[in-house]
């Protein structure tokens, strides 16, 4: 039976009251959203805070929607909300095709996207999905909010820009209007964590690429992005070999790890592959909208 | 700390850790057994209950993170002596054999036919795709759910005409 270690527990009823418990426990502390990642490793003992506080509370943090020109993520909304919403799907496919394919509905209920950001498991898809689409998150202390690139959020494995006695509070993501993107997994069996996944958008201009993004997780990818593959694709023409030299390039670039869901080379051909998949079907949903847009004019 | 925690519409009170698991708190503290613990790592579902009216794998929830809310476990399915739809869909179809995973299973069917009440076969194998069954290949769990399905559309349609045959 696997029991976390004894720890107190506290409720937060807002945003500031968690910032207050947070600054009264000190570095000991920790939040607690979904948990679905917090509580197996406490039942393993590779976490051991003394104070959990529960966020589960703050309605503040599950707001999702477009405000401008950006869609605003909130910290605590599930997997399942951000899966089920249509504006979601209608600007961000993305978001759509990586939930699909996080953990199983179940799970989905429960887990959190300010939760899968923070836990910066080098598998997380959600970290590739954000950097494709090159976020903004929103992190807030005592002395107020400052806004962090989605690029530089990740320092490393399970090491986040958020600093003790800070929360995440939301996501912003820039809309750019007919833009097209994609998110593709493999993985061992429905629901487990990735061997390789990537995710690409594409905004095209004039026949060609105006701004390329692409993550990549669980290969070893810096900051889960592909600068290199993107920096080649910017200014080109969209098409097959474009986007299978964009993947190779990524491919390259990528630092990918051996353990039981592959060896390195197997890894190393997926993200490949994969890039070149997720550009592909950015780029057709890209041209969709394109026509979509005609369409109504 | 104490906590209060609606279960199957009944309150309960009870002083526990912050460390205890919603899934040992039913269990062990209420003695609600039909709820079962299986993998304990958020994997199998034999521990899935409703919290809010939507399933959560109760291994991975805190009993502390519940005070306030409603719980509903198998126990919770039957209403008035009657068995839900979805347990006699389990019995007619041969749903279960061992009837470990039955309870997280019929929990997540439970909900799924509350969001869409005609899933075709696709959507129900994806809904209980967090849910592990040893014993039936899932085949008949399945057809208990469309079974279910069947069985409430048929039911809710004969209320809806008897109540317009009282009208007229
Ligand atoms: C069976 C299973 C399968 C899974 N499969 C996948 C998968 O295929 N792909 C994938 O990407 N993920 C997968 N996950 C992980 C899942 O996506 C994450 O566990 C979950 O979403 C993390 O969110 P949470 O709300 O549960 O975080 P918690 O466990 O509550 O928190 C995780 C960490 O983030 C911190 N934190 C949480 N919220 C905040 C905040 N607002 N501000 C600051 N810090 C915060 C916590 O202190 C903790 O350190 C799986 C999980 C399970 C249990
Ligand atoms: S015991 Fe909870 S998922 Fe297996
Ligand atoms: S009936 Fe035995 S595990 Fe499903």
């Amino acid at each position: 039976m696997q029991v976390p270690a004894r720890f107190e527990y506290e409720r937060a009823q807002s945003v500031s009251h968690a910032l207050a418990l947070l600054d009264r426990h000190g570095p000991e502390s920790r939040v607690i959203a979904g948990g679905h990642s917090l509580l197996p490793m406490m039942k393993l003992r590779l976490a051991r805070p003394e104070v959990l506080i529960d966020i589960n509370d703050l309605a503040e943090l599950s707001f999702l929607g477009v405000e401008g020109d950006e869609l605003v993520v909130g910290a605590l909304v599930r997997h399942a909300q951000l899966l089920a919403d249509p504006t979601v799907g209608r600007f961000f496919p993305i978001f759509h095709d990586a939930e699909r394919v996080i953990a199983d509905p179940v799970v989905r209920n429960r887990g959190t996207v300010g939760g899968s950001l923070c836990q910066a498991d080098p598998s997380e898809d959600l970290s590739a999905a954000f950097a494709a689409v090159r976020a903004t998150a929103v992190i807030q202390g005592p002395d107020g909010e400052r806004e962090v690139p989605i690029r530089e959020f990740h320092r490393g494995p399970y090491e986040t820009a958020v600093e003790p006695g800070e929360l995440l509070t939301r996501l912003r993501v820039p809309l750019r209007p007919g833009a097209g993107s994609a998110y593709e997994k493999v993985e061992r069996r429905v629901g487990d964590w990735p061997v390789a996944a990537a995710g690409a958008q594409l905004r095209l201009d004039g026949g060609v690429i105006a701004e390329a993004g692409i993550g990549l997780t669980a290969v070893g990818a810096e900051h889960f992005a592909a600068p290199g593959a993107e920096e080649y694709l910017t200014g080109r023409a969209p098409g097959e070999e474009a986007f299978a030299e964009a993947g190779r390039i990524a491919a390259e670039d990528c630092n990918p790890q051996a353990d039981q869901r592959g060896p390195v080379a197997y890894k190393r051909h997926l993200a490949g592959e994969l890039v070149r998949r997720v550009l592909t079907r950015a780029a057709g949903r890209a041209a969709g909208r394109a026509g979509d847009r005609q369409a109504g004019e | 700390m104490q906590i209060t925690v609606t279960v199957n519409g009944q309150p309960y009170t009870r002083d526990v850790e912050p460390r205890l698991l919603l899934v040992h708190f039913l269990r062990d503290h209420l003695a609600l057994t039909g709820t079962h613990w299986g993998c304990d790592t958020s994997n199998c579902g034999a521990c899935v209950v409703h919290l809010d009216a939507t399933p959560v794998k109760s291994c991975t929830v805190l009993a502390v993170m519940c005070d306030g809310h409603e719980v509903t476990t198998v126990e919770g399915l039957e209403r008035d002596g009657e068995l839900d739809a979805v347990q006699k869909g389990f019995a007619e179809c041969h749903g279960l054999q061992c009837g470990f995973c039955t309870p997280g299973m019929m929990l997540t069917a439970r909900w799924l036919l509350d969001n869409d009440p005609d899933p075709d076969e696709g959507r129900i194998r994806e809904t209980i795709s967090g849910q592990l069954c040893r014993c039936t290949g899932y085949e008949n769990i399945v057809r208990a759910v469309r079974w279910a399905a069947g069985h409430e559309a048929g039911r809710a349609a004969a209320g809806e005409g008897a109540r317009e045959g009282t009208r007229t």
